[in-house]
């Protein structure tokens, strides 16, 4: 309990990172609320169509070419992303935890064809390939979480791996080996747990990264067809780009401002964590 | 004058020993770099040979795109091409050896091969490329620094908040609002394309053209770059500015100016200039959606278009290509940094 507040007083003293939490809660109520507040599917037509932003408060961000209200999207598409980046980051952060601290705990040559295949993935443009698998593999929201974590995993291996590779010298550690701990339990209880701070922030700011990756993937017309995303939106909302500049630019906001939001949270749980580096 | 001498006996053999490292570099580091290399691109045409096999449905109609556009005869082509008929290893043997020899197939939707469309594309794309690594990286480090010497004041906040804010918008709706407060409000650029179509313009006035439709995608591209450069930047100049020799730079009396540009910007570039390295694959990724919004005939927007069409042979052979555009970007900045900091090359 008194590390929870101890981190929580060096958190609070970076007052961007309070800011962008309170972004990501905003974010997080808008997705929960979503069925709630608009239990009907976003995407029928139940507008005028081209309803500017604050005309007519029953819709009061708008309506799109097809007559649907850009609010309920807004908060429908708040889920999407939510769930992408946090399946798409949960993912990628195990495996690249479970590959770093084999490669960085065993070295020799399990470290070096790890290592090797993580370089092939960082040497492929991410975007590429993630546009590459999610049209192989049809696009669904499942695709989309997989592509993304397929890129993304890699450089948490590579961050675990370099921890690892320092800790498995500590004297903690061999003092383990010398009681003659299993390899698991050495690398479960004593590894692990020094290792996992670089990875909560990393994490962080991976979430933000997913975030923007399945706007991008929706932007090109491969999202999941069956959800609303914001990516799609502006995807769509170009097309009527010189009259109706609302239509993406609402959409826009809501990523920009999601994704700052994760970002300065990410640099607050930086802060907190790292106390040494704070004064930068 | 004995002095003198040894000063220029010592300066002759520091610079042979650069040299040294130098060409420790090109014949040693080098040499084992390209060949490390050219494993990786086997690894990722091995890839391809993965994607094209996982993918749901036959082969050859996974190839030949969804779009029912390829004949009978055409599919039969790929069939006798990838040895289908063969057991999975051979397959991949043959596949690996199509690409050893250059050949990427055939698109079927562009009825030509995959490498003459994006050897075609390339240009344009490095055209893009080019100035906005040039851009990103000079006003990125500029502003980092800018920032770091005055940390703490309000001009440094004016930057790191920039940063931090185009670090979070998508590039793709950067460029879109870039059209219309630009093309459509302003009337001030081309909404898109790399010419002025039917305007037949010659000489330098063809080049300027050519530089008005550039702008607003390199701008678009280079932003987000941008904001990164310069809070890696300013983060690395802070860090430098604690070392103790720039505590003894102090203590000798060097003027501020010559302690941050001799002393702390060169240290500070060197994560600059990794991460550098590291950004290319994310800049073509990027690209992809820039030459999207903007028309640019580049490799990106042939990627968007071979992904309307379904054209997987077109895709794989884009991520081919713009992964070896990787490396060999990665490759002349090693060699580049070679001048800079001939330590690198002892390694």
């Amino acid at each position: 309990m008194a590390r929870w507040s101890q981190f929580w007083e060096q958190f609070r003293r970076n007052h961007g990172a309070v800011v962008g939490l309170c972004i990501v809660l905003m974010v997080i109520g808008m997705a929960v609320t979503a069925p709630i507040i608009y239990p009907e599917d976003p995407g029928e037509m139940i507008a005028p169509p081209f309803l500017w932003p604050f005309e007519d408060w029953m819709f009061p961000l708008g309506s799109d070419s097809l007559g649907r209200d850009i609010a309920a999207q807004i908060f429908h598409g708040a889920r999407v992303s939510l769930l992408v980046g946090t399946a798409a980051t949960s993912a990628a952060v195990s495996i690249g935890v479970s590959v770093g601290l084999a490669a960085g705990y065993f070295r020799g040559r399990v470290d070096d064809v790890l290592m090797r295949m993580t370089e092939v993935i960082q040497t492929i443009p991410p975007f590429v390939l993630s546009i590459i698998m999610v049209a192989v593999f049809r696009p669904s929201l499942r695709t989309i979480i997989v592509a993304i974590c397929v890129v993304s995993w890699p450089s948490i291996a590579r961050l675990v791996r370099a921890e690892a590779l320092t800790l498995r010298e500590r004297e903690f550690v061999q003092a383990g080996v010398v009681m003659g701990m299993s390899n698991l339990r050495l690398v479960l209880t004593q590894i692990l747990p020094n290792a996992l701070t670089p990875v909560v922030i990393a994490a962080s700011l991976m979430m933000a990264t997913s975030i923007l990756l399945e706007a991008g993937l929706s932007f090109l017309g491969l999202g999941d067809p069956n959800v609303v995303s914001w990516g799609m939106i502006i995807g769509a909302g170009r097309d009527s780009v010189r009259d109706a500049w609302y239509i993406s630019a609402i959409p826009g906001c809501a990523i920009f401002i999601t994704v700052l939001g994760l970002n300065l949270v990410g640099e607050g749980l930086n802060d907190a964590l790292n106390p040494r580096l704070r004064r930068r | 004058m004995a002095a003198a001498a040894r000063m220029i006996g010592d300066r002759a053999q520091k610079s042979r020993k650069r040299w040294m490292t130098t060409d420790n570099f090109f014949l040693k580091v080098l040499p084992a770099r390209i060949l490390r290399s050219i494993l990786i691109i086997a690894a990722i045409a091995a890839l391809n040979f993965g994607i094209v096999h996982l993918a749901p449905g036959d082969v050859a109609d996974v190839l030949a795109g969804e779009s029912g556009a390829a004949s009978p005869e055409f599919i039969e082509d790929l069939r006798v091409r990838f040895g289908l008929d063969k057991p999975l290893w051979q397959q991949f043997l043959i596949y690996m050896g199509q690409i050893a020899q250059f050949d990427l197939g055939y698109s079927f939707r562009f009825s030509r091969p995959v490498i003459d469309l994006v050897l075609e594309r390339l240009p344009a794309t490095l055209m893009l490329m080019i100035p906005t690594l040039f851009l990103a990286f000079v006003v990125g480090t500029s502003l980092g620094v800018a920032a770091a010497r005055r940390a703490g004041r309000w001009s440094d906040a004016v930057v790191s908040i920039t940063a931090l804010f185009f670090y979070a918008m998508p590039i793709f709706w950067i460029g879109v609002m870039m059209i219309v407060l630009f093309s459509v409000k302003l009337r001030w650029l081309p909404t898109g394309g790399m010419i002025t179509i039917g305007a037949d313009y010659a000489g330098l006035d063809h080049i300027l053209d050519i530089a008005r439709h550039m702008v607003m995608p390199v701008v678009a591209l280079s932003l987000f770059h941008t904001a990164f450069y310069a809070r890696l930047m300013r983060a690395s100049m802070l860090e430098i500015f604690t070392q103790d020799f720039v505590v003894t730079a102090r203590a000798k009396g060097l003027s501020e100016n010559r302690i941050v540009y001799k002393h702390v910007l060169r240290n500070a570039l060197l994560p600059v200039v990794t991460v550098l390295g590291l950004h290319i694959a994310n800049l073509l990724g990027g690209a992809v959606l820039v030459e999207t919004v903007f028309s640019w005939p580049g490799l990106g927007r042939l990627a968007f278009e071979s992904v309307l069409s379904r054209d997987l042979n077109l895709l794989l052979g884009i991520l081919l290509c713009s992964s070896v555009l990787v490396i060999v970007t990665n490759l002349t900045i090693d060699a580049a940094y070679q001048f800079l900091d001939p330590r690198i090359g002892a390694r």
